[in-house]
């Protein structure tokens, strides 16, 4: 699925003393298979900006085409479309209703129309993929579950519709270093065994170094950066204007570079950088 | 209409007279004007109350464009009302159109009925525009708390108001994530007949209500980490005081009540 | 030395279970002291207990057995209990989930006045804890039109306010973006310089070694106590993931043969040793 947006702009408020531009003339391409980072402030519009990716929200000026067509149409091909595009919010633990688990995460499948056996198996896939034991899990209650889990229920309750993209707003907010990294494992789990694209949302430089091949940068409404990792991370300068991070690794290198060591700085992670100063120390 | 376009409930901060006068005039003041709306049968009368409360609207400093924002929300019962009056109610036929007759008492019925809404409104949304929610809140607790003798738990009942207020906003915030997230999985709002859109509730309640109840364990906890025990030996940093404006602004209470009654009584 | 102010002998605390029957230790067996003055960071993994070591400081939660003194006043007695924590004053995780009020220094107010201080006197402390937090000038807005790190200030003030010596920070940042971090850690050593104890619970450990003393804990139980240094240099650590990155990486580049120091626990420190080496 190739996700393509053109001209997005989009206005809060319009015409009223509280008028808000939250996104204004974004263009970018999200090719099949690709691991995207979206990072910028809270503010940036970000949140808009996946809001718009599966039609929660229309654009004012702009589209957003999915393998061709615009999915703010109301043809029943953009709807079909719309529903292939998974969005997981922040806290998405949040979103649990049901009195099991299994019927919480059989809800999306339901709503596309699925009968009750499909919904059965693709929730147990759905729960599997994300690491739970759907046998364990499928009768017990969402809300007895600890935060992780709770989460991860969450989360199947987007697989289960079988998407082609997954959109995923900060899903480690909140946990812990252990969780974080088990989140974001599950992550590439998940579109290895799908084969999907993932669009990432992320204070996090280091998980943007380390997992995508591609990285959008917000401000304000516009789309200012945009490039694999190692060329975002090589702006350093440009970086600190918009208030943004480099990954740690690469900070480091920089770091040496400036104090006059002959090390390359085109470094993203703790691996590369040994690998770096072994060869320039050793 | 956004959830701006809703006045009531929204504080307009200011050091206007209006402001500063001792929430519990305010509270009675909307209490009577609110009354004198439902007295008035005359134009005369009508009038006065609009008189009055733009008096008040003009001595708060809160910009007219703002009052009149507010009607936004209930711009349809007021146009409905309107038409229903005009159409429905008998008696002296001024125009005809086919079936159906507009009366001269229609006009009146209607005209009124639209300006007594719309002053509605206006009184009842100042007084939370001019009066902080704490301020208002302790003003009722202080004006409920005679009732104490008969078991009332003013204290109780006025912190509950405070935190209704203060929780509204993050609880629309909350109503709107969770919508956000379950029409991402399919969920349909709109559709269907009332039974189907009731039902179809329930994945937006059930969560909202969790979430309710966590903040109200988050914030119970806090509360109590800040010493919270009940109303006993709490004091007030806004303390509440009446002066001279709040006689004057009674007196001047009064004096338009009165004139209400005047005019009421003195009509045909 | 400073004295300590808080003391915990032989903590034990277990939740009770919601099946019943069952009870899940939380805390088993603990015991610490913290002085005057201190800047302490807890850190841990989720259920290592030590939010739940938080909340039995200020008497939010009994001993199951076992003490906790804080200021002298055992927490086990109910009528020292306002007084506890009037002196120990603790911050939360949910920056929302705090805030009384509709307006922020009506919310600061509101410790003052469940403690009776006179009003003018609340207006004081009000306008000042607010200036200490750099809130000053948002004193009148709703917390709606904040942002977590501006409402997690306002939460630090409305301790302050009540003149608590000793604040507990559980988790004060783990819903905040980078820059609210940032804000509140700069705070948070603000206050630590102005005398106050501070006891940070949190489980980034960037945060953790900005303290003087980091007491790490496991499954209810204390597993190190002592500086972020020492905590660093131990000889595991670097394969910890947890640990700071010049950390870790200075643990894969020893073995690989360099014979970086083990005092070498932040970035610079490592720049500056290979540097030096070259």
């Amino acid at each position: 699925m190739r996700i393509e947006v053109k001209g997005l702009t989009h206005v809060y408020s319009e015409g009223m003393p509280f008028e808000t531009v939250a996104l204004e003339d974004v263009n970018f391409v999200l090719e099949p298979g690709s691991f995207t980072g979206l990072i910028g402030h809270t503010g940036s519009g970000k949140s808009t900006l996946i809001q718009h990716l599966n039609g929660l929200l229309r654009p004012m000026e702009g589209a957003v085409i999915v393998d061709g067509v615009n999915i703010a149409d109301k043809s029943d091909a953009a709807r079909a479309l719309r529903r292939k595009i998974g969005l997981v919010f922040q806290y998405p633990e949040h979103q649990l209703f049901e009195e099991t688990v299994l019927k919480d995460v059989c809800f999306g499948p339901k709503n596309l129309g699925c009968t009750q056996d499909e919904c059965e198996e693709r929730a147990l896939h759905a729960l599997s993929l994300v690491g739970l034991d759907g046998k364990a899990f499928q009768d017990r209650s969402p809300f007895g579950l600890s935060g992780g889990e709770k989460r991860r229920v969450a989360i199947a309750g987007v697989l289960a519709m079988e998407p082609d993209v997954l959109i995923l707003d900060e899903p480690t907010a909140g946990l812990d270093p252990a969780g974080h990294r088990s989140i974001l494992d599950m992550v590439r789990q998940i579109k290895r065994e799908r084969d999907l694209s993932i669009l990432l949302v992320t204070h996090n430089m280091d998980d943007v170094a380390r997992l995508a091949d591609h990285v959008l940068v917000m401000q304000s409404g516009r789309l200012v950066m945009e490039g694999t990792p190692l060329e975002i991370f090589s702006e350093d300068a440009k970086l600190q204007t918009l208030g943004l991070s480099l990954p740690q690794a690469t900070r480091l290198m920089n770091m040496l570079a400036e104090r006059g060591c002959d090390v390359r700085t085109d470094i993203l992670t703790l691996q590369e950088a040994e690998e770096e100063i072994v060869r320039a120390f050793i | 209409m956004a959830i701006k376009d809703i006045t009531l409930g929204q504080y307009f901060p200011g050091e206007s007279i209006v402001h500063r006068l001792d929430p519990r005039t305010k509270i009675l003041g909307t209490f009577v004007f609110l009354v004198t709306l439902f007295l008035v049968n005359r134009f005369a009368g009508f009038a006065l109350s609009a008189a009055f409360i733009a008096g008040v609207i003009a001595l708060s400093g809160v910009p007219v464009k703002f009052m009149i924002r507010g009607l936004r929300p209930i711009l349809f019962l007021i146009v409905f009302s309107t038409i229903l009056n005009l159409f429905v109610t008998a008696g002296t036929p001024i125009v005809q159109f086919g079936p159906l007759t507009i009366t001269e008492e229609g006009v009146y019925r209607a005209a009124f009925m639209a300006l007594r809404l719309m002053l509605l409104i206006f009184g009842s949304s100042l007084l939370t525009l001019v009066t902080k929610p704490i301020t208002l809140t302790d003003g009722i607790e202080r004006l409920m708390s005679p009732l104490n003798i008969v078991k009332l738990p003013s204290h109780e009942l006025a912190m509950m108001m405070t935190i209704a207020l203060r929780f509204i906003p993050t609880l629309l915030d909350e109503t709107d994530k969770i919508m956000k997230a379950q029409t991402a999985r399919g969920a349909d709002f709109e559709s269907g007949n009332l039974f189907r859109r009731a039902k179809g509730l329930i994945p937006l309640l059930v969560p909202l209500f969790v979430s309710a109840f966590r903040i109200a364990g988050d914030l119970a906890m806090a509360m109590e980490a800040r010493c919270y025990r009940g109303g006993k030996g709490r004091t007030r940093m806004n303390g509440m005081a009446f002066s001279g404006r709040d006689a004057g602004a009674l007196c001047v209470l009064v004096a338009y009540f009165a004139a209400t009654i005047y005019l009421r009584t003195m009509g045909g | 030395m400073n004295e300590p102010i808080i003391n915990v002998e032989q903590l034990y605390f277990s939740y009770a279970s919601e099946e019943g029957g069952e009870q899940i230790p939380a805390l088993a067996g603990v015991s610490l002291s913290i002085e005057k003055g201190s800047f302490v960071a807890m850190i841990g993994p989720n259920g290592s207990g030590k939010s739940t070591l938080a909340k039995c400081l200020n008497a939010l939660l009994l001993p199951g057995s076992g003490t906790v003194h804080v200021f002298g006043m055992d927490t086990r007695e109910d009528a020292l209990v306002w007084d506890i924590r009037k002196s120990v004053g603790m911050v939360f995780q949910n920056p929302d989930n705090q805030l009384v009020s509709s307006i922020v220094e009506d919310d600061v107010a509101f410790g003052p006045e469940n403690l009776g201080v006179e009003p003018a006197e609340i207006r004081k402390r009000v306008d000042a804890a607010l200036a200490s937090v750099d809130m000053y000038e948002h004193r009148q807005k709703g917390p709606h039109l904040l942002s977590g790190g501006q409402k997690q200030r306002v939460a630090i003030a409305g301790v302050l306010a009540m003149e608590s010596q000793c604040i507990v920070l559980d988790e004060p940042t783990a819903m905040l973006d980078p820059s609210g971090r940032k804000e509140v850690m700069d705070i948070i050593h603000r206050l630590h310089a102005d005398g106050k104890t501070i006891v940070l619970i949190t489980h980034f450990m960037e945060e953790a070694a900005q303290a003087d003393r980091i007491i790490s804990m496991e499954r209810g139980k204390i597993v190190f106590d002592g500086t972020p240094r020492q905590l660093f240099s131990q000889e595991d650590n670097g394969h910890n993931l947890d640990m700071p990155f010049a950390v870790q990486l200075a643990a894969k580049l020893r073995s690989r043969g360099l014979d970086i120091p083990k005092q070498a626990i932040t970035d610079q420190e490592l720049v500056e040793y290979l540097c030096a080496s070259k």
